[in-house]
């Protein structure tokens, strides 16, 4: 079953295409890889498949939902701010800068929205806030400050609040660039237990070594076009296009 | 070869003698503390000039500390100032979204707003108020061209007291509309799409995440805002509002006690002004939290996690 799709998407920033009729696909419990070199358009795919950025053409749909637009007479209509906020719910975001909300402990950050949005009672969403926590392995920082947490343990608590919404697909911007390289492997452990668990992913990411072993598919990307996808393992180390092998060449 | 690269030949490297090296010697700073005497003592002569003094009359100042007019001023300039800010604070929010609407006409209007409200002297528009009822006799309520569903004579409807509240709203709402509009931007971007991305709604986010941040950072420019309202509302003595100062005038006038009684108004605009401070320190501490630099990281954390 389809849980994400994106059909014939476009996009343009001040008259420079970035995303140029792309489709993407995504299967459930499928981790799926978006790799390619910077100003290829992941970044911005990922984006619009969470409505951050509005989109000039094509659609996103959410387990065969249409994304931020109702179809009325032959034309899309976009919906209100409110029912784009509700269909966000079910879309889980990790951002490279983790943009934890600093105002916060890691327990109120995790807890904001299921008590906010969902309407969970506080000690319903304590409850499942201490359980995410567990698997991100921070429960003895719930009560810490996210500026007292190093970036690897911020970005884990950025997870466990993005989970706390039981999401139907989880995405994720570049989660390790902003770390220091002793960092990256934990959040990478994180991920990768979730994807175990039968989460659904997709991940836009420098990480070769992640994208081999977890990921189902990859798919590479350059100037705002699909160039080529397929299985993880074949891909990485048997590529068809010789774009694809230039840019495996220069990372691997 | 040596000599282009710039490396020195070792033999020609001279080795420090072998001994103990003494500790570095605290420096003087001649001029700094001829400084310092001199203010000292400017400022001695001072406070031992005003304390001989026999105009200040110090037994005068006492008596009329907790005189019952001046306490009646003193409690009418902090309803003034209270509710004048509130009200401004009120206004200039609204204000400050409107000029950070992607709307051209809300976003204009806003400008004008503060364009007009903060290039006229708050004196002006203070007896402009005052005497508003020159400039439209009477309020109605109703359509264009037909009989008013009520109306009613602006002189009854603003007593001096609520002309001089209208005014200090318009006024200050026009700087702090400032405050507020560079305190929402400076909360970044992607708080807001953190929280967008967890289903939040505009007003929500805005509620729970972009102004508990905002506040922090416009806490100390609306604490002072509101403290240059304070003694700003000793204006109205010239529309006679019988605030603090103007109190302390009426009894002065009488007694001809002018120095002591100036000193009384003094008195009581620097206590609030102090306690107003603390407020502001409290304020801080409260919106500061999850800021390392305040100490209520480590305390929250507690002494398990450090």
């Amino acid at each position: 079953m389809t849980v994400i799709e994106a059909r014939s998407i476009s996009k343009q920033f001040h008259h420079h295409t970035v995303l140029d009729n792309v489709s993407l696909s995504v299967a459930k419990g499928e981790t799926v890889c978006l790799l390619g070199p910077s100003g290829a358009g992941k970044s911005t795919l990922l984006r619009c498949l969470n409505l951050l950025e509005p989109l000039e053409a094509g659609a996103v749909f959410l387990e065969g939902e249409l994304l931020g637009f109702r179809e009325q007479h032959g034309k899309l209509y976009a919906l209100s701010k409110r029912k784009i906020a509700r269909q966000r719910q079910h879309i889980g975001m990790v951002f490279q800068h983790f943009n934890l909300f600093p105002h916060m402990t890691v327990l109120e950050n995790v807890i904001e929205a299921p008590v906010g949005v969902l309407k969970q009672s506080k000690l319903e969403a304590k409850r499942h806030a201490t359980e995410l926590l567990d698997l991100v392995g921070l429960s003895d920082k719930a009560h810490a400050y996210p500026a007292s947490l190093s970036g690897g343990q911020q970005q884990r608590v950025a997870i466990a609040r993005s989970l706390a919404m039981r999401p139907k697909v989880m995405l994720f911007d570049e989660p390790t660039s902003a770390l220091d390289p002793e960092l990256v492997s934990e959040v990478l452990e994180a991920m990768k237990k979730l994807a175990l668990e039968g989460m659904t992913m997709v991940v836009v990411t420098h990480e070769m070594g992640f994208a081999r072993e977890v990921a189902d598919r990859v798919v590479f990307m350059a100037d705002g076009a699909v160039v080529e996808e397929g299985p993880a393992r074949e891909m990485l180390t048997n590529p068809k296009v010789d774009r694809t092998k230039d840019f495996l060449a220069r990372v691997l | 070869m040596s000599y282009v690269i710039g490396v020195t030949q070792e033999e020609s490297v001279p080795k420090a003698p072998l001994r103990e090296i003494p500790p570095i010697a605290r420096q003087f700073h001649v001029w700094r503390l001829i400084g310092a005497a001199v203010t000292l003592l400017i400022a001695g002569s001072i406070i031992l000039s005003l304390s001989q003094n026999e105009a200040l009359n110090w037994p005068v100042i006492q008596e009329f500390m907790f005189q019952e007019r001046v306490v009646a001023g003193l409690r009418l300039t902090l309803e003034l100032t209270v509710i004048s800010m509130i009200g401004a604070l009120i206004l200039a929010t609204i204000i400050a979204n409107m000029r950070l609407s992607p709307n051209v006409v809300l976003r204009s209007i806003s400008w004008a707003f503060v364009w007009f409200f903060r290039g006229i002297p708050l004196l002006v528009l203070l007896v402009l108020m005052f005497n508003v009822s020159l400039l439209y006799p009477e309020v109605s309520v109703g359509l264009p061209g037909q009989t008013p569903i009520w109306s009613a004579s602006s002189g009854d409807l603003l007593n001096p007291f609520w002309a001089a509240v209208v005014a200090f709203v318009l006024h200050q709402s026009a700087y702090t509309s400032e405050v507020i509009r560079t305190s929402i931007r400076a909360v970044p971007k992607g708080q807001i799409e953190a929280a967008e991305s967890l289903g939040m709604t505009h007003l929500r986010t805005l509620q729970r995440i972009v102004l508990p941040q905002a506040l922090r950072i416009a806490i100390p420019p609306i604490a002072n805002d509101a403290i240059n309202l304070l003694k700003a509302t000793s204006l109205v003595a010239f529309i006679a509002v019988s605030d603090l100062l103007y109190s302390v005038q009426q009894i002065y006038a009488s007694n001809y006690q002018i120095v002591p009684l100036l000193v009384v108004a003094a008195l009581w605009y620097l206590i609030i002004v102090s306690i107003m401070s603390v407020g502001q320190w409290a304020l801080e501490r409260r919106f500061g939290r999850g800021t390392a630099r305040l100490g209520t990281t480590v305390k929250a954390a507690g002494g398990k996690n450090r």
